[in-house]
């Protein structure tokens, strides 16, 4: 596989790993930012092989494990609608809302589909013209110019029966966050390779400069990772904080034009409650008001009650960094991935599902 | 004879009907037009409600449904599967099927067209498994209570004379073999479910094993101590199954996991592992150690064993836990799949 296997080359992995243990002199706290990038260190037995001094917290950068409950409890109710195919990426369905997840209520009855694209759901209007079909439009800014497209498509093929029920996050705000708490562990960060391939790495230059954090774009195979981290501890030794961009193979520096103008011509930025962490100003997407007709929320005047999380659930501690999964009472206890609390168990990306299925031994 | 007004239609029509799973004439119309004449021998020309015949020795007793949609992909089809499956199943037992019954639950509206070159495939699938369908069942469901073409197989045969498969004959230090590349069944069935289509030349790995398992145990009898096939759920379930039952562990090589290129780079799109993806055309055996290295030859030289490879061993640490070497040499635990293996968002 051209362009995946280079980065996996354990010749390549050992130079950088050799190098690491050359300039690390002292302990550094690092945050990888997205889920993926959590995954593969995990897989591939990466945080085993870092030098001792190297902590890497894996941060809230898993966009099915940041959803609110009552997001998710508005997306039971709308699958539950009569008339309804509610459609949504694949691992979105096992994630619990207050009563019980997507996948119960297909079981149930309720028709929800797994999709790749939102593009698939417009398509599936246009054959469905007695169903309404919603997109659980979630995701990180990665996803948000494709869900952004299908309402864009669907208004100019007069697609009346779509709609997306929009859940959008962002990363800048939720760094800026982690930052901000007094009680911040973080030196530097491996900022979100494909979240950057969209939005470009300009707006993370004033972070790098108000904390004073080295923040290094960053890819998801070994030897991506390797890099990134290598570069965070170079500048961390050496005293600097630039936004440095590792994964220049995907990302360019002002992004991609094409996508931020699809994503910039549906949503608004709004605030949003992410799950774990609590309400962050201005961090997620909502349809503009010019669009309202394809925003689930206000198509269907949705308004439920707000719902309280699981209290055993420690996934803001977590996510910001303060505890590893493996120091949650409930993990792997009354927290499993076949019955999770709280969501980082449930996406393969979040982080304490992929220490569950890939460092269980260090637990037992 | 009584007769009804209107007079019911007795013809095989294009479709199937209730009426075809009624018992009345139109089954028995439909059983042998299309069944017994294709599939005859001396225990299904009988009619009977079951098949006699006798058995000697050891046998071994098999059952499996096959539900696969949709019912044709690359590489296969439900009725190779429903052969191949339950003759891989009594194989994985040291046993060689002989006799299989077959049936069908079938959903009204499937073409007839469609049942009759399923038909056609089970029968040429059974003739290159050398067993005999002795007995079977028909019954249709209304529609939308079914996905077209459910299938049972049950299979009985006798036990290899050298056979001694059994997980409590593994010890440490025996090794892990699998007999070609790993996940191309599932890939293919993806490759081509609504919703999902991409193109690939992934196709099934589908194929009988009893002949691969014979002629092993002719040449390695009690030194072969497990024997099963990866289907649902994959590599990753089956040695999870193993480690748990026998409270050893097992150290696997990712380097040396065979896996297609072309398999490999639809799970990557697809954001799925191949380690948990169905096969139905490998095995996985644990062998003796010193009989590893001429059993992997003899493999390479069986039809649908050219890729076979040692992917691990047993060992007495992490009991209970299958543990992978990556390719970058770090470890990690490979863990029973939670539930059905869901596509990630980005």
């Amino acid at each position: 596989m051209k362009y995946i296997s280079e980065y996996r080359d354990p010749q390549l992995v050992k130079k950088y790993l050799h190098e690491l243990f050359r300039v690390t002199t002292r302990p550094w706290t690092l945050m990888e930012i997205c889920g993926g990038q959590t995954h593969s260190l995990v897989k591939n037995g990466l945080l085993d092989m870092l030098p001792p001094q190297i902590n890497m917290v894996h941060g809230p950068g898993c966009p099915v494990c940041v959803t609110s409950v009552s997001v998710l409890d508005e997306a039971l109710w709308l699958a539950q609608q009569p008339d309804v195919i509610f459609c949504s990426f694949g691992d979105m369905l096992r994630v619990p809302g207050s009563t019980q997840s997507l996948l119960h209520a297909k079981a149930a009855g309720a028709d929800v589909r797994i999709l790749y694209s939102p593009l698939e759901a417009v398509q599936l209007a246009v054959e469905n013209p007695t169903k309404e079909v919603v997109f659980f439009a979630v995701g990180f800014e990665t996803t948000a110019p494709a869900n952004a497209l299908s309402v864009v498509q669907a208004a100019a093929r007069g697609v009346a029966n779509y709609s997306i029920l929009a859940s959008h996050v962002l990363v800048p705000p939720a760094m800026e966050a982690i930052l901000g708490d007094p009680d911040n562990l973080i030196d530097g960060f491996l900022a979100a390779g494909h979240v950057c391939t969209i939005m470009g790495t300009t707006e993370y230059d004033p972070i790098a400069a108000k904390y004073k954090v080295p923040i290094v774009v960053t890819g998801f195979e070994p030897a991506d990772l390797l890099q990134g981290i290598l570069m965070t501890v170079s500048q961390l030794e050496k005293g600097t904080y630039k936004v440095e961009n590792q994964y220049a193979r995907m990302v360019a520096r002002e992004g991609n034009a094409m996508a931020m103008k699809a994503i910039h011509e549906v949503f608004d930025v709004s605030d949003r409650m992410w799950r774990g962490i609590g309400s962050i100003p201005e961090s997620g997407y909502e349809v503009k008001e010019a669009y309202k007709q394809y925003n689930a929320r206000v198509k269907f005047n949705i308004h439920l009650p707000v719902r309280e999380e699981d209290p055993d659930c420690i996934s803001g501690d977590i996510m910001r960094g303060h505890k590893k999964p493996v120091q949650c009472p409930a993990f792997g206890g009354r927290c499993r991935p076949e019955h999770p609390l709280g969501a980082p168990m449930v996406s393969s990306e979040g982080a304490c599902a992929a220490y569950y299925q890939y460092k269980s031994s260090v637990c037992s | 004879m009584q007769l009804t007004c209107p007079l019911p239609s007795t013809g095989v029509g294009e479709i199937i009907t209730l009426g075809h799973g009624s018992g009345g004439l139109m089954t028995h119309q439909l059983l042998q037009t299309e069944v017994f004449d294709l599939l005859h021998n001396d225990w299904l020309d009988q009619q009977h409600d079951g098949a006699t015949f006798s058995l000697n020795g050891k046998v071994a007793f098999s059952t499996d449904s096959y539900v696969v949609s949709p019912l044709f992909f690359p590489g296969g089809n439900i009725g190779d599967l429903a052969i191949n499956g339950t003759v891989n199943d009594l194989a994985m037992c040291g046993a060689m099927a002989r006799y299989l019954s077959l049936s069908f639950i079938i959903e009204e509206g499937l073409e007839i067209a469609l049942f009759r070159k399923v038909l056609q495939h089970i029968k040429e699938a059974a003739q290159a498994a050398g067993v005999a369908i002795v007995t079977g069942d028909t019954k249709v469901v209304e529609r939308g209570k079914g996905d077209q073409l459910f299938i049972n197989t049950s299979g009985i045969g006798h036990i290899h004379p050298r056979a001694q498969i059994h997980h409590n004959r593994i010890v440490p230090g025996d090794v892990v073999i699998v007999s070609g590349e790993i996940a191309a069944h599932g890939m293919a069935i993806m490759s081509v479910r609504k919703g999902l289509e991409f193109e690939t030349e992934v196709c099934s790995d589908t194929r009988p094993l009893h002949a691969m398992v014979a002629k092993l145990l002719d040449c390695f009898g009690e030194q072969i101590k497990f024997l099963r096939d990866p289907t649902r759920g994959g590599l990753a379930s089956v040695l999870n199954e193993m480690t748990e039952a026998t409270k050893l562990g097992v150290m696997m090589d990712e380097n040396s996991l065979p896996v297609n290129e072309q398999v490999a780079a639809a799970c990557e799109m697809l954001g799925l592992d191949p380690l948990y993806v169905a096969n139905e055309g490998i095995m996985v055996a644990i062998v003796s150690a010193a009989v590893a290295p001429s059993l992997l030859a003899a493999l390479h030289q069986i039809k649908g064993g050219e890729q076979a490879a040692i992917i691990g061993k047993v060992t007495k640490e992490h009991a209970g836990k299958v543990v992978l070497e990556s390719r970058i040499g770090g470890h990690r635990v490979v863990n029973f799949l939670p539930g059905e293996q869901l596509p990630r968002i980005c």
